[in-house]
């Protein structure tokens, strides 16, 4: 049996190491997304979740250690293989990225018109389903830039979960959100999780919208996983780090800033004269 | 010396480096032209936009050369009394030279650039990355189709252009000049091959075609991806595939129609 292949992970990851330039983005970082639940990803602004996100999507590739996605490490998978894995995964990007060529009903039937043979009346319904649980079955005629930043991703929500995938991962599903349609989308995403028997993996800063969701929960911070749990457990723990980014306090272990040289010696460094 | 060295050795590697990317791009777009086969209506919407949205520019430009190229035969040949070639002058430097040429120059500015920008502008919003991450290959979505209506579209274009042109030449030589219009008729007929000059200008084209849009795909999609690496992209797509056509010209000629 594949050693890799364990029924109650879905995401592997072991010894991942990633560099951007000179910034060591991930080191070793080991983490698992249990199956069927909700795994949050959290962290301060540019630890790399986006990038992790798209490590497990294989669209970038790690220097070293594995990524196993259902048994299958997706550094080493052929494109076809790799292809046939993403089918199986729905991705909510950051932006959106919708097609803007297309309308809101187009971009949301756009996998099931590349992926299946159905019949347009049956991709008809399948689209304004989705839409409509998403709350945008009457824009579905408009065109992208006719949107909101908050309706495209929800329209891209949609399009992410079109084909019924195993694994959503949602990368900052909450941005842009009025309080209405946030809490929506946090009932939204707990209902298909539990109803589709998916894995969701959210991306996210929002430490009290992610508690209330999110089965388990991971912070990375600096290339390394700081500390991991249940909402519960990571509410009460002793970590300095966790604590911080858990109760949003601005003074402690976690930088605000992006590393840099000593503030004052690079303000009088540049001195004309 | 030593940086300018460097920097000469950097420059040359740089461009080889994006010729052997540029190479295994048009590999892979070639890998998904047979897919098109079973959506053709793709390759049609794109032959609509990068084809028939050129045309206003070629029917505009193709008229007005025709009839310069009248008027300036005409010029030269009345001092030899041999105005009764002027058919044959219009007919051939369109249909061997001007069609394919003027028409790469036009399309590379019409179409190419907008392609360059079209695709760019998907990879900077990350359109080709959704696409991938929903198991669809952007080269076989997006730009295959785009390359395809480019190739097939720039032999009609240039054939429209030469066709537009001779009438603009019958219209000044024939209506203008009050030159005789069988002679400039018949003459043309007789004087035009269809293998050596009409068919081997098509072919023309058809190269042309090839490495205009080749260009501007290719640019579009290893774009820089911000505002300005788009502006840019979209610069270089005009000026290298102007002198692209301009070199595989020379080249073609002297191949087709030098008799050596
Ligand atoms: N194309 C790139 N080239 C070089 N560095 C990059 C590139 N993309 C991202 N980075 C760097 O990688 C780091 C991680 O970026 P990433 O987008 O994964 O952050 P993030 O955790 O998603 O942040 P946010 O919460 O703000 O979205 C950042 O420090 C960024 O500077
Ligand atoms: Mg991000």
């Amino acid at each position: 049996m594949n050693p890799l292949n364990n029924t109650q992970t879905l995401v592997q990851i072991r010894d991942l190491c990633f560099t951007r330039g000179t910034r060591r983005i991930f080191d070793q970082v080991n983490l698992d997304i249990p199956r069927g639940n909700i795994t949050a990803i959290m962290g301060p602004s540019g630890t790399g979740k986006t990038t992790l996100l798209r490590l497990i999507g294989g669209q970038l590739k790690p220097e070293a250690g594995t990524i196993a996605v259902d048994g299958q490490n997706v550094p080493t998978l052929s494109t076809k293989e790799l292809y046939l894995l993403r089918k199986r995964m729905g991705m909510l990007f950051q932006s959106g990225a919708l097609l803007t060529d297309l309308t809101v009903f187009e971009n949301v039937a756009f996998p099931l018109r590349e992926h299946t043979t159905l019949p347009d009346s049956l991709i008809r319904h399948l689209v304004l389903m989705k839409l409509h649980t998403v709350g945008l079955r009457g824009a579905r005629e408009l065109l992208t830039h006719q949107l909101s930043g908050g309706m495209a991703r929800r329209v891209a929500l949609a399009r992410a979960m079109v084909l019924d995938p195993m694994m959503i991962m949602y990368d900052e599903p909450f941005t842009g959100q009025d309080p209405i349609s946030m809490g929506v989308l946090v009932r939204l995403i707990r209902t298909i999780n539990d109803a589709l028997g998916l894995t969701s993996i959210i991306v996210s800063h929002d430490v009290h919208e992610t508690s209330q969701i999110a089965d388990f929960i991971y912070i990375i911070s600096n290339g390394k996983v700081m500390g991991h749990g249940t909402p519960a457990e990571l509410k009460t723990t002793a970590s300095p780090w966790v604590k911080q980014f858990m109760n949003a306090e601005s003074d402690g272990p976690v930088p605000f800033h992006y590393p840099a040289s000593d503030y004052a010696t690079d303000l009088l460094g540049e001195r004309p004269c | 010396m030593l940086t300018q060295l460097q920097h000469l050795g950097h420059t040359i590697l740089t461009v080889f480096e994006r010729l052997g990317r540029a190479s295994l791009f048009l590999m892979h777009v070639l890998a998904g032209v047979p897919g098109l086969l079973l959506r053709p209506y793709l390759v049609i919407y794109q032959i609509y936009s990068v084809g028939v949205l050129s045309l206003t520019i070629i029917l505009v430009s193709g008229l007005f050369v025709g009839m310069v190229l009248g008027l300036q035969g005409y010029n030269t040949l009345v001092n030899f009394g041999a105005t009764d070639m002027l058919g044959v002058v219009v007919a051939l430097s369109l249909v061997r030279e001007l069609g394919p040429v003027l028409t790469s120059l036009l399309y590379a500015g019409r179409a190419g650039s907008a392609l360059t920008a079209e695709i760019g502008l998907m990879k900077t919003t990350e359109q080709l990355s959704a696409m991938e991450m929903m198991a669809v290959n952007p080269l076989g979505r997006v730009v295959a189709p785009r390359f395809v209506a480019g190739v097939l579209a720039m032999p009609v274009l240039a054939t429209i252009f030469s066709a537009v042109g001779i009438l603009g030449g019958h219209l000044v030589v024939v209506e203008l000049l009050g030159i005789d219009a069988g002679s400039f008729w018949s003459q043309m007929q007789d004087k035009t091959e269809f293998m050596e000059d009409v068919f081997n200008g098509i072919l023309k084209s058809l190269v042309f075609g090839f490495v205009v849009t080749w260009i501007a795909v290719f640019e579009g999609y290893d774009c820089v991806p911000t505002s300005e690496g788009i502006s840019r992209a979209t610069t270089r797509t005009v000026v290298h595939s102007s002198l692209a056509t301009l070199a595989l010209d020379f080249m073609l000629t002297a191949l087709m129609f030098s008799d050596i």
